[in-house]
């Protein structure tokens, strides 16, 4: 019985470093924080940019965008959010957004869909202005990254 | 089945192995003597085609991996490099892409054979379950396949394929960056899928020598479902069912070397000639046709059903479709096998087929309009025919009478 526990424990101990070799190594883990500079995107325009490997979509909204987005009804919302809480005071206009559809990983497409913000062509999948889900199989809004202003013009993000 | 053998050690060399290691009588045993049932039809050469599909695919990945770089940067380039550059590389990297196809082909028509036949009903469970797990790992090693080449196709596959774990309440995200090795499909990825790559065939091989062994004790099923009776019943494997199964495999090699020679492209998909980008996902995003009814199914569930949000349902679908097949021999509680004695049932099994190629046309349909309904109602019934057809069926078919053997069968077709 405890030869057996010890012989538990150590094969435990050995396939733990074999395991543990598939996780992010030290050279993904370091690409943790970027600086972007907003000055050359216009409004109603969005760029895609990478972070830690990962797409990330930056979107200049237009009043009319960010007026739609705040007009929906929570109840009408599958992941209910405020449109405020998806954006930081004062920058409004900006939607910083993981570009992945949280169903399964696609970039959806920009300016289209039901909802005029985006349309994710695997699994359809709809969001509006503000990244939230409003149609289709996925089941959270698009995950927004750690970021903050630097100044207005200038992002940092991670 | 030794007392099938009619083995004699002829020489004193044979009389001196077989003492020590008996493997010409192992063979004699069950490639030549081993008593097979007279009356198997084509349906039953499958097994002999996929035999030579996997060694066909292990044979041309070999060569492939001997050229081939598992690098984002490279990747690409190296399996254009093997269309191109490499001596006759263009006909084996079409072998082993289009092989990939056939070997699927087989074996869905291996599986819909054990389906109709009730192969899987006692005492084959065992065989019949290993066959599954090779079905199993074979989607797993087509999957890591399709993703070494690094095109568009192969990167929001597997984007999206490892994206399926993160639906895993608490631990799915720890898990999802341990498969990928980082927070987005990148170099250790691909990497670690090429090695698996070239394992795992390995792995289905030792699991086909184990399903040959269980297939070797109780024997094979046949066309009656009716057990053999006598050594009337039978015929020696070798020459009866080699000659048999060279012949299919000669047929079954005209499509694939067609396909090979002149449309080696066909069914794969144009966007996989364009490099992996992460940033931009392709318009129109579709498995390789075998995977389409399972994707179906996947996409199928697109609203939450109480607590499980529609993405966990999804996955759970997705898994139940594959992982209940582990679960049919008990599911089915008729005592007859052959679906040719059960009326009733052959109507629910010809449209399961049917049912299951519509999964497939919708898995390749957009994600719109009647499609997600379409798509909703074929994944019911491929449930219903698990759940509800193979249980309960059998209370209220009356079965027609059963031939008392293979041999009465077999004469009384040919008799007026």
């Amino acid at each position: 019985m405890a030869t057996g526990a010890v012989g538990a424990v150590g094969a435990a101990a050995v396939a733990w470093p074999l395991i543990n070799q598939l996780n992010p190594d030290a050279s993904t883990l370091a690409l943790a924080s970027i600086e972007f500079n907003l000055t050359g995107i216009e409004e109603g325009q969005a760029v895609t940019i990478m972070w830690r490997g990962l797409p990330v979509f930056v979107r200049h909204r237009t009043p009319a965008e960010i007026e739609e987005a705040r007009a929906v009804p929570l109840a009408d919302l599958k992941d209910p959010e405020t449109d405020e809480q998806r954006t930081q005071e004062g920058h409004e206009q900006w939607l910083i957004m993981i570009a992945n559809c949280t169903h399964l990983g696609c970039v959806p497409v920009g300016q289209s869909g039901d909802f005029d913000g985006w349309f994710c062509p695997c699994h359809g999948s709809h969001y509006d202005t503000a990244g939230r889900i409003r149609k289709g199989p996925a089941p959270k809004n698009l995950v927004l990254p750690p970021y903050n202003f630097v100044s207005d013009t200038l992002v940092q993000i991670g | 089945m030794s007392e099938h053998s009619t083995y004699q050690p002829g020489t004193g060399v044979e009389k001196w192995l077989d003492e020590r290691l008996p493997v010409v009588r192992f063979a004699k045993e069950h490639l030549m003597d081993f008593p097979t049932p007279k009356n198997l039809n084509y349906f039953w050469t499958f097994g002999a085609i996929l035999a030579i599909m996997l060694v066909v695919q292990i044979v041309t990945g070999i060569i492939l991996a001997m050229h081939y770089t598992p690098n984002i940067a490279m990747a690409f380039n190296s399996v254009e490099h093997i269309r191109r550059d490499v001596n006759g590389g263009r006909i084996i990297q079409a072998t082993h892409a289009v092989g990939a196809s056939m070997f699927f082909a087989a074996l869905y028509i291996h599986m819909g054979r054990n389906l109709y036949f009730g192969s899987y009903k006692a005492p084959r469970e065992i065989l019949y379950i290993i066959g599954v797990l090779i079905f199993i790992l074979v989607m797993a090693t087509a999957f890591m396949g399709y993703v070494l080449p690094w095109g568009q196709m192969s990167f929001w596959a597997a984007t999206v394929i490892t994206n399926i774990f993160a639906a895993i309440p608490v631990v799915g995200n720890p898990i999802l960056e341990l498969l990928r090795g980082g927070f987005a499909v990148d170099n250790p990825t691909l990497n670690r899928f090429f090695s698996l790559h070239y394992l795992l065939p390995f792995v289905v091989a030792a699991l086909v020598a184990l399903h040959i062994w269980a297939l070797h004790v109780p024997g094979n099923n046949n066309p009656t479902g009716v057990d053999v009776k006598s050594s009337r019943d039978t015929v020696p494997f070798h020459p009866y069912y080699t000659m048999k199964d060279l012949f299919a495999i000669v047929v079954f090699a005209i499509p694939f070397a067609w396909f090979v020679f002149f449309i080696p492209d066909i069914l794969g998909h144009p966007d996989n000639y364009v490099m992996a980008n992460s940033q931009v996902t392709p318009a129109h995003i579709v498995p390789e046709w075998y995977f389409l009814p399972f994707y179906a199914i996947l996409r199928a569930i697109d609203f939450n059903i109480l607590f499980i949000d529609s993405r966990l349902g999804g996955v759970i679908f997705f898994a139940g479709s594959i992982v209940i097949l582990l679960f049919v021999p008990w599911l089915d509680r008729s005592p007859v096998r052959s679906g040719t004695f059960r009326p009733l049932f052959k109507w629910f099994y010809w449209l399961f087929i049917i049912n299951f190629l519509a999964l497939a046309y919708l898995g390749a349909a957009p994600a719109e309009g009647i499609y997600v309904v379409l798509a909703k109602i074929t994944t019911f019934y491929y449930f219903f025919y698990f759940l509800v057809v193979l249980p309960f069926l059998p209370m209220f078919e009356k079965p027609r009478p059963l031939p008392t053997s293979i041999s009465e069968s077999v004469l009384g077709k040919a008799l007026p």
